[in-house]
């Protein structure tokens, strides 16, 4: 099967690979996939508190060329958009960005799922702070 | 060194120059049918047929009657399967095979099983080889045919043949064999392995494509088949057609190279694959090795390299032709039946490549290829996020994981 220019590009040269501290309150982690499915992708975005933008996503992904692209440009896209904006990545901007074929459909998938499940960590984590925060200013 | 290096010799192999030259004198000049009986065209042709089947008979021991030519092995197979079924279905209609052999073989068992046949596969171990227990554990008094591969395609694994052989002619059970990836690599004969059926390529063993043959036993027992193809009668009324005497030509003469050249090549691959096999254990940790090395093919090499999936792998040296098991690799999208068969968990079918050495492989091409791969799968790992956690000693198996 033939690759597409953009799909061996994020390969060759994937954008944004790495790991984010996972316990720092700005930080989302998204772990999706299954090792026996062939395809685990980690994808993280941090958020400033300041702004509401995310201004770092990394990736780690375990899976075909397809998987390794389509995740390395969610990285590339997530960089610079607010929450809000960042769930609003659909899984076919993915497939028409990296021409990827019908059987690697579910590569977008599920990097369209990284990115929710990134941010609902994210979102997860801020509720928690928040509800945290009461109890933080009292006195043990 | 010639790039792109070829490592997939169990997929198909190259025509030696040696076995064209013979054929080519088949398509233009000795053009004749071997079934016309009158005039010289057809002898020719028929001269050319009958010394192939003696080489064929030759490289495994039989008497040149007992060879039936075919368009290959997955013919081959589907003959003697149905055609056992068919004839002796007064006998009984039970088949014993295993999970890991051929589709040619498992797709014929299940089409008979649709008919009514029943059919046992047998598991394999973790070294990939069938429990000669099991085996006799699974024969009844409806049992006719044994169908057990020589060596499989994938993990190159030999099956104890020679036992299964035993085993069946005690029992008054026919034997049936896939040896496709055996034939002409390994020494095998008939009356050794005491097979009564034998499924033969051509294209496995530097002859053309569209060619193979059937090794039917004659005498102890006098085998019969039901003919799967309908005609004019050819090959003993077994398989009716016109012969493809040009590709016959050419795996009579693959035949004979292979029997010349058996002893020192199989000595030289089986160096060439130990080279490949140290080198990636030198270069990198957590690879496995997928099917016993002891029972194994001397050119064959099956490694998982955990942590990274094949296809991704596959994509890093894509000037080196090899095969792997990962779902992303197969038309069904499903991981490897053969790995998985092993029990190792469909996370190393999905990392593993397969290794095909053959006649033209040579040590800087191997050096060439355990440089790349292990370059690629030391950027992968970097990228996978199961190496990481793997380093942060986190139980893989222990976790929760989304399937989708």
């Amino acid at each position: 099967m033939a690759y597409s220019d953009k799909v061996i590009d994020h390969y060759e040269n994937p954008r944004n690979v790495g790991s984010l501290p996972k316990d720092d309150v700005n930080v989302g982690t998204g772990l999706v996939g299954a090792p026996e499915c062939g395809d685990v992708m980690k994808l993280q975005v941090r958020v400033n508190p300041e702004t509401g933008v995310i201004d770092e996503a990394k990736f780690k992904t375990f899976g075909c060329g397809s998987a390794i692209a389509s995740s390395s440009l969610a990285t590339e896209w997530l960089k610079g958009k607010t929450v809000d904006q960042a769930l609003a990545i659909k899984n076919t901007d993915i497939v028409n960005e990296l021409a990827l074929p019908p059987v690697k459909i579910h590569c977008s998938v599920l990097a369209e799922d990284a990115i929710k499940a990134a941010i609902a960590d994210y979102q997860k984590k801020r509720e928690e702070t928040k509800a945290n925060e009461p109890v933080g200013a009292q006195s043990v | 060194m010639k790039l792109p290096i070829y490592m997939d010799y169990h997929a198909t192999t190259p025509v030696d120059q040696r076995v064209l030259d013979a054929m080519l004198p088949y398509f233009t000049q000795d053009f004749g049918n071997a079934a016309s009986r009158n005039h010289s065209f057809g002898w020719a042709a028929e001269e050319a047929v009958e010394q192939a089947r003696k080489q064929v008979a030759d490289l495994i021991g039989a008497n040149p009657k007992e060879v039936i030519f075919t368009s290959g092995a997955t013919e081959s197979n589907n003959l003697a399967i149905k055609g056992v079924a068919e004839m002796y279905r007064e006998k009984g209609n039970h088949i014993i095979t295993c999970v890991i052999e051929h589709k040619a073989v498992i797709d014929t068992c299940k089409k008979l099983e649709k008919q009514g046949a029943r059919v046992t596969y047998l598991p394999v171990q973790k070294d990939g080889r069938i429990n000669l227990d099991e085996l006799r554990a699974a024969i009844t008094d409806k049992t006719i045919l044994i169908t057990i591969m020589t060596a499989n395609n994938e993990i190159g694994v030999l099956q104890p043949v020679a036992e299964i052989g035993a085993i069946a002619k005690e029992k008054g059970i026919l034997f049936h064999t896939d040896a496709v990836q055996a034939a002409g690599k390994v020494p095998f004969d008939v009356n050794q392995v005491k097979a009564d059926l034998v499924s033969i390529s051509a294209h496995k063993m530097y002859g053309p494509k569209g060619v193979g043959a059937l090794y039917v036993r004659r005498r102890n027992p006098r085998v019969l088949l039901a003919e799967q193809i309908s005609g004019g009668g050819h090959e003993r009324g077994m398989r009716s057609g016109t012969l493809n005497v040009p590709g016959i030509v050419g795996l009579g003469k693959a035949a004979e190279i292979c029997k010349a050249e058996m002893a020192s090549e199989t000595e030289r691959l089986r160096k060439l694959r130990d080279s490949l096999n140290e080198k990636f254990h030198k270069n990198l940790d957590e690879i496995y090795i997928n099917g016993s090395m002891e029972h194994r093919l001397p050119h064959n090499l099956n490694i998982s390299f955990a942590y990274v999936e094949g296809e991704s792998l596959l994509m890093g040296i894509n000037d080196v032709a090899v095969s792997s098991g990962s779902a992303c690799t197969s038309a069904s999208l499903e991981p490897s039946y053969v790995l998985k068969a092993l029990g190792a968990g469909d996370d190393l079918a999905h990392s593993s490549i397969r290794f095909g050495l053959g006649r033209w492989t040579t040590q800087e091409e191997v050096d060439y290829v355990v440089d790349k791969l292990t370059n690629v799968v030391r950027r992968l790992r970097e990228m996978s996020p199961l190496y990481e956690m793997v380093k942060e000693g986190v139980d893989l198996s222990k976790m929760q994981w989304v399937a989708h």
